[in-house]
């Protein structure tokens, strides 16, 4: 174990997989040579080490970086391409959504796209709402595409080589918020399954569940009920697609309440098909409504009060719990 | 073309415009660095003022502007209140947007200058819409699209020209190569060393521009929107100028030579615009302080004006996703 930054994690992610397969090749807008000097960037140093044919500075073009990528792949290599921010992955999305997703289907299972695409995600840096607008659920409707999002570096790590050596397209969601976040992580290639959720904090009376930032704002939650004498089971999901059923419905039925936390707006959201899971699968174990904590229907606002109001608070995630737990 | 005759007050004007412009970002420099001033990234067009000056100068009141995330140059420009902006890119209740933009989104629809997106690339088509209701309603009236080397990249630019070349829209295309898009400079991310030429391909004519000489670009601005207000269709004008401060305030320009910018900095538009007032004998050195006074006054008071305003209700920032539904 040595303790790095996430971003330095996924650096090590990027390197190794280089290394290890000849196939692997990085492309996007600044993956070179960028505007940030900062070893905590994911790809600071990459060209460097691995020069201009692996790792490749695109033209602004969306389209063009997703579609790169499915024909690349289709070829037989692991293009890891990057999308800046996420709300530009809509100018992907058709490559994503009705090609990676589907070609490999519409072959008859001939083909093959083991593609990964970065995207940096997150609210509360004040760029408003087209830098802002986590798309995760958009991705995850889609079939034919998995997505993880990790919240730690060891999973930063862990995941996205999961992802690179994944045989199937993976969107793998980077919260910038915790690029500068430190933590141990394993030496070496410490691919993560993907599909796999982990049970963060153990507890008997509610389950919290949620991914990458959001995470934190569970788990304060948590620490906030618990003063309130509620021990709540929080679930850092790591894999939206798949979903890891048996995780989720496991500490449902042992804790018979369930609150879902994203920074995605609300309504349509991820959480929605959590609830749906838990309202079709632990019906019978319920006690309570389930709750969702996330934001309302409106683009991320980019003064500071706002953005703060946009975003889920500790706060809320105690109130929902002990709402729910009276 | 009917280019008006050089007058003593639109020279005048051009220069103040690009003076305003750039006291103000120079102020936004010096807030930048003090942490937790500014909300957000501040992206400046200091450099490029005069392609802003001088293409915005070249408009009637009707003409629409569509911006993009570099847009401080073009709203001052066209006469936006200061205060206003400032108060919006600190994100105060009294911006011109309610603190629902940011720096980076700022419109002022009450001057035409309808939209801004900073998603690159996505100008062009919203303003081949705008064009489309300028000539659908026979307003007379143009559309100016600003956008970047790097934007025009991104396949939107390319089928908004198609159709505005198909359509025989009213749209002024303004390409502002900088040089750069993020680290990357022209010759990796754009497979021609003259944008202008890409005009052919979408028949309408394509020129550029020396994007730090105002006067030039007010010239072929107002020759083109001529173009383009007479029916004939679009056109494009590749502005060649340079960014200044790098992309944004937090972009150190390590990968940028030095020399580069040295070079540029001799060629500084405010610069050249007012030794060529001067030598002409257009403004005397005390026109030249006077309006150095009141642009610095009009920047202080904007800062201030900004500084004392609140910042929004949290709650309001459920407020404008849509409009009120009229009943039923
Ligand atoms: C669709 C999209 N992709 C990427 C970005 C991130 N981004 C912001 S500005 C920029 C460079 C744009 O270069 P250019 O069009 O030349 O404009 P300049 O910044 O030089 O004014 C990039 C890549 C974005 N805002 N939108
Ligand atoms: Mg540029």
């Amino acid at each position: 174990m040595t303790e790095m930054s996430f971003g330095q994690a996924l650096n090590q992610a990027l390197v190794l997989a280089l290394e290890a397969d000849e196939g692997v090749f990085v492309a996007g807008e600044g993956v070179g040579v960028s505007i940030h000097q900062d070893p905590n960037m994911p790809t600071h140093g990459l060209l460097e080490r691995f020069g201009p044919r692996r790792v490749r500075d695109t033209p602004v073009s969306e389209a063009a970086i997703a579609g790169l990528a499915v024909g690349a792949a289709a070829m037989g290599l692991r293009p890891v391409v990057e999308i800046m921010f996420f709300p530009f992955i809509t100018l992907a999305s058709d490559m994503l959504v009705n090609h990676a997703g589907k070609l490999r289907y519409m072959s008859g299972g001939q083909s093959r796209f083991p593609l990964t695409v970065r995207v940096k995600a997150g609210v509360g840096f004040g760029a408003g709402s087209q830098h802002s607008h986590n798309l995760e659920a958009w991705m995850a409707h889609s079939p034919g595409l998995k997505l993880v999002w990790p919240s730690n570096p060891a999973d930063a790590k862990g995941l996205l080589l999961g992802a690179i050596f994944d045989p199937d397209p993976v969107i793998v969601v980077e919260d910038m918020m915790l690029y500068w976040m430190r933590g141990q992580v394993p030496e070496g290639d410490n691919r993560q399954a993907l599909g796999r959720a982990r049970v963060v904090r153990a507890g008997t009376d509610c389950t919290l569940v949620a991914y990458g930032a959001a995470l934190y704002t569970a788990l304060e939650g948590a620490r906030m009920a618990a003063e309130a004498g509620i021990a709540c089971e929080v679930i850092d999901l790591r894999s939206l697609v798949p979903l890891d059923k048996a995780c989720l419905l496991d500490s449902v039925r042992r804790t018979g309440r369930l609150v879902i936390v994203h920074e995605a707006n609300r309504f349509c959201g991820y959480g929605a098909e959590l609830a749906a899971l838990a309202a079709e699968e632990a019906f019978e174990a319920l006690k309570a409504p389930v709750r969702r904590v996330a934001p309302p229907s409106i683009p991320v606002p980019a003064s500071p009060p706002q953005e703060g109001f946009f975003k889920p608070s500790a706060e809320a995630v105690a109130a929902a719990v002990k709402e729910i737990c009276r | 073309m009917n280019i008006p005759a050089w007058t003593p007050e639109l020279q005048a004007r051009l220069y103040q415009d690009m003076l305003l412009s750039r006291r103000f970002e120079e102020r936004i420099v010096e807030m930048a660095k003090e942490k937790g001033r500014l909300p957000g990234m501040q992206i400046l067009s200091v450099g490029q003022e005069a392609v802003a000056a001088g293409v915005v100068a070249a408009l009637t009141p009707r003409d629409v502007i569509v911006s993009n995330h570099r847009s401080h140059a073009h709203l001052l420009c066209r006469g936006a209140d200061p205060n206003t902006l400032m108060a919006e890119i600190m994100g105060k209740a009294t911006g011109v947007n309610a603190g629902k933009a940011g720096t980076l989104h700022l419109a002022v629809p009450q001057l035409n200058v309808l939209m801004t997106s900073t998603v690159v690339g996505a100008g062009p088509p919203l303003a081949a819409g705008a064009a489309f209701a300028q000539q659908y309603t026979r307003s007379g009236a143009v559309t100016v699209v600003f956008f970047g080397d790097g934007a025009a990249a991104e396949g939107s630019v390319h089928e908004a020209m198609n159709l505005a070349g198909v359509w025989k829209l009213p749209l002024l295309l303004v390409c502002e190569n900088n040089c750069w898009a993020g680290a990357q400079p022209c010759r990796v991310h754009c497979a021609v060393g003259d944008l202008s030429i890409r005009a052919a391909a979408y028949d309408m004519p394509g020129r550029a521009v020396d994007g730090n000489d105002v006067e030039a670009v007010y010239r072929l601005a107002a020759e083109m929107a001529a173009h383009c207000r007479g029916g004939r269709g679009p056109a494009l004008i590749e502005a060649r100028t340079y960014r200044m401060r790098g992309h944004g305030e937090s972009d150190p320009q390590h990968y940028v030579d030095p020399a580069e910018i040295a070079a540029w900095s001799r060629r500084c538009p405010l610069k050249r615009y007012r030794q060529k007032l001067l030598d002409g004998g257009v403004l005397s050195a005390a026109d030249l302080e006077r309006m150095e006074t009141g642009a610095m006054r009009k920047v202080a008071d904007a800062v201030d004006f900004a500084d004392r305003s609140p910042y929004p209700e949290a709650r309001a920032a459920l407020d404008d996703v849509w409009t009120a539904a009229p009943a039923l």
